[in-house]
């Protein structure tokens, strides 16, 4: 079973790495949630997967039996909040991105490389 | 899996006395709240701002000098202490970055007044200024690695925040790649934590290190270090994985710039430190075989390759954003040492560097406004007309290029002594060579901004406002004092480093 789960999860990885190599915007967010839900399988995994006992210690015991730790079901938790979170700023940034500028092609999107590059000849637009 | 319940929950600190460790961030938190509620009177806003700053400042004085007593502040959230629940921890380490912290964040405040003005206070420069000095000191006194996670990703949309200020097209593109590469970097240390848990079962650091003390290594251990390490490499903007910095930090307004350079890639840096040495007992019996090798390698090339990228530069943004790196690099090299001088070192050095890319960035910025851009073939000739700017910008480029008596001078001599010391003569010739070259690109900037002649000039030269200088005179002033006083520095910094080596267990068993 956790090998199957760690099959998917080393799958999910490559897909996300591929997507994230992508010249377009929108495929690199999808590329890092995708990353995200990946890192998050791995981490549930390192909680291990067992029985569907509640994670209560039993009365007169003083460790945890047979049932999965608790805790990177909390962690997977708050990472998936965070996770969220920055794929809508990154997903803003892509949208203001794309009606100022027309394009989600990263080698257009290159305002900020001619800022002040020598090479480029960039002018120095702002103060 | 075995749950640690074996182990008591004990909290040496009350909640009185560990509470200090919280406040250095509990106050900018509440002052970033405050301020998102008057966004609509940017003067009453940044007089609250203000406020935040002097008192976060003033919390991590009395933080330092609780500390300094050889205390360890600690708070146990609710009173469920490691590894139950998540702790602030205060060390000599924490507890200083937090003040240098709050004396940049002074200097950013000081220099906003001059340069964010009410539209930009509008579009959030208040708020999203205290999330991110919240998220830095939250990094720099936590005790549990998770939640060291959770604050990079804090300061990783407040920066994103702050770089788009102006909705411009180029600061758009600039952030882009920044959330891009700082959400993987993120990624790379979820992996590494996750990793971390499945072999130990713990997050908090402290435990961490008692639990990991005399392990074998395994391929879920060495995996995990790795990764955190290129997490936190990224964050640091060390090689290969730098490119999103010299991209998206020249984009901001200065202020932002300059706030970003002085903290964030130190944030970096330090979980490094924080993780390597403590976790990972890398200058003890040094778990995972390798790390201080490739540390010393990615700094050697850091190093290299950012100051021959610095010298290309003509405009003054990229060229000190280049630099950052570079000393981050230096501070790496302190730490892939592994003895405990290099960690002496690379904390003087942390505390030098922090304050004076901070200044410079400053300087860059009260530049421009005087000669009308960045582009240093303007050649305007200023010091004949703003004498004293020009002796500002003096002391901050020469300490970052290592003239004695500046800060700038022990820091790099304090890391290269270390190396020779420490039989890595190579990684000492290196960052000899590269200090030339640093000294080398200053005395470009120095010659194109400063000398040139008045008589190629197409512009008028405009005053620089007060609130600029007076920044500049902060900062200015810290770098003469670290180096006047560096014997002060240098045995906290030793105290602060065999603090770091022999961490508190608090009451923790294995």
């Amino acid at each position: 079973m956790s090998v199957l789960y760690a099959v998917l999860a080393a799958s999910l990885f490559g897909c996300a790495l591929y997507m994230i190599l992508s010249r377009n915007v929108v495929r690199l967010l999808l590329g890092l949630s995708m990353l995200a839900s990946a890192v998050n399988l791995m981490v549930f995994l390192a909680g291990h997967l067992r029985s569907v006992q509640p994670p209560l210690i039993p009365d007169g015991a003083d460790t945890l039996r047979d049932s999965a730790d608790p805790v990177p079901q909390a962690l997977i938790l708050t990472a998936i909040v965070i996770g969220f979170a920055l794929t809508v700023v990154l997903a803003a940034l892509s949208l203001r991105a794309y009606r100022a500028q027309g394009t989600l092609n990263t080698d257009e999107l290159r305002s900020a490389e001619h800022l002040g590059n020598p090479v480029a000849g960039g002018a120095d637009g702002d103060r | 899996l075995e749950t640690p319940s074996q182990v008591e929950p004990t909290v040496i600190a009350d909640a009185i006395a560990g509470g200090a460790a919280v406040w250095p961030v509990a106050i900018p938190l509440l002052g970033a709240a405050l301020t998102l509620l008057l966004r609509r009177s940017p003067s009453v806003q940044r007089g609250v701002m203000e406020g935040s700053v002097v008192l976060m400042l003033g919390a991590s004085v009395s933080l330092l000098v609780g500390v300094a007593r050889g205390d360890v502040m600690v708070m146990a959230f609710g009173g469920w202490g490691a590894p139950f629940g998540i702790t602030f921890v205060a060390d000599r380490l924490g507890a200083v970055l937090s003040l240098v912290t709050g004396i940049v964040a002074l200097a950013v405040a000081i220099y906003a007044r001059a340069d964010i003005r009410a539209r930009r206070r509008k579009a959030g420069f208040d708020p999203l200024f205290l999330g991110m000095l919240a998220a830095v000191n939250g990094a720099f006194l936590t005790g549990d690695l998770f939640n060291l996670y959770v604050w990079f990703e804090l300061m990783l949309v407040a920066a994103v925040g702050l770089i788009t200020l102006d909705r411009r097209p180029s600061q758009i593109d600039g952030a882009i790649r920044y959330a891009a590469m700082s959400m993987l970097g993120a990624t790379f240390i979820l992996i590494g934590i996750g990793l971390l848990y499945g072999e130990a079962g713990t997050l908090d650091i402290a435990h961490l290190a008692v639990i990991l003390a005399g392990r074998e290594v395994t391929l879920t251990l060495s995996t995990s270090a790795f990764m955190l390490l290129a997490g936190f490499a990224l964050k640091a903007g060390l090689f290969p994985l730098f490119f999103w910095l010299p991209a998206s930090y020249h984009t901001a307004p200065m202020s932002v710039t300059a706030a970003l350079a002085g903290l964030l890639t130190k944030v970096g840096f330090y979980a490094c430190l924080r993780v390597l040495v403590v976790v990972f007992d890398i200058s003890g019996t040094a778990i995972v075989p390798g790390i201080p090798q490739l540390a010393a390698l990615l700094a050697a090339a850091t190093m290299i390759v950012s100051v021959l990228a610095a010298i290309a530069q003509v405009d003054l943004r990229r060229l000190l954003a280049f630099h950052i790196l570079g000393q981050v690099a230096y501070l790496m090299m302190g730490l892939a040492l592994a003895s405990s001088a290099g960690l002496a070192a690379a904390i003087v050095y942390m505390i030098h560097t922090m304050l004076v890319q901070t200044g410079l960035f400053l300087g860059a910025g009260a530049l421009a406004r005087a000669q009308g851009g960045y582009d240093l073939r303007l050649g305007t000739g200023l010091m004949h007309d703003r004498p004293l700017f020009t002796a500002l910008f003096a002391v901050m480029a020469l300490s970052l290029s290592g003239v004695p008596p500046l800060s700038g001078f022990w820091a790099k001599f304090l890391v290269i002594d270390a190396a020779f010391r420490a039989d890595a003569a190579w990684l000492a010739m290196a960052a000899l060579l590269v200090g030339f070259l640093t000294l080398y690109s200053m005395s470009t900037v120095w010659s194109d901004g400063f000398w040139g002649t008045t008589s190629r000039r197409t512009r008028v030269i405009r005053s620089i406002p007060p609130a600029m200088m007076y920044a500049m005179i902060l900062l200015g002033m810290c770098t003469i004092g670290i180096g006047l006083a560096i014997d002060v520095v240098l045995t906290f910094a030793n105290d602060a480093a065999s603090q770091l080596t022999r961490p508190i267990s608090i009451g923790m068993t294995r």
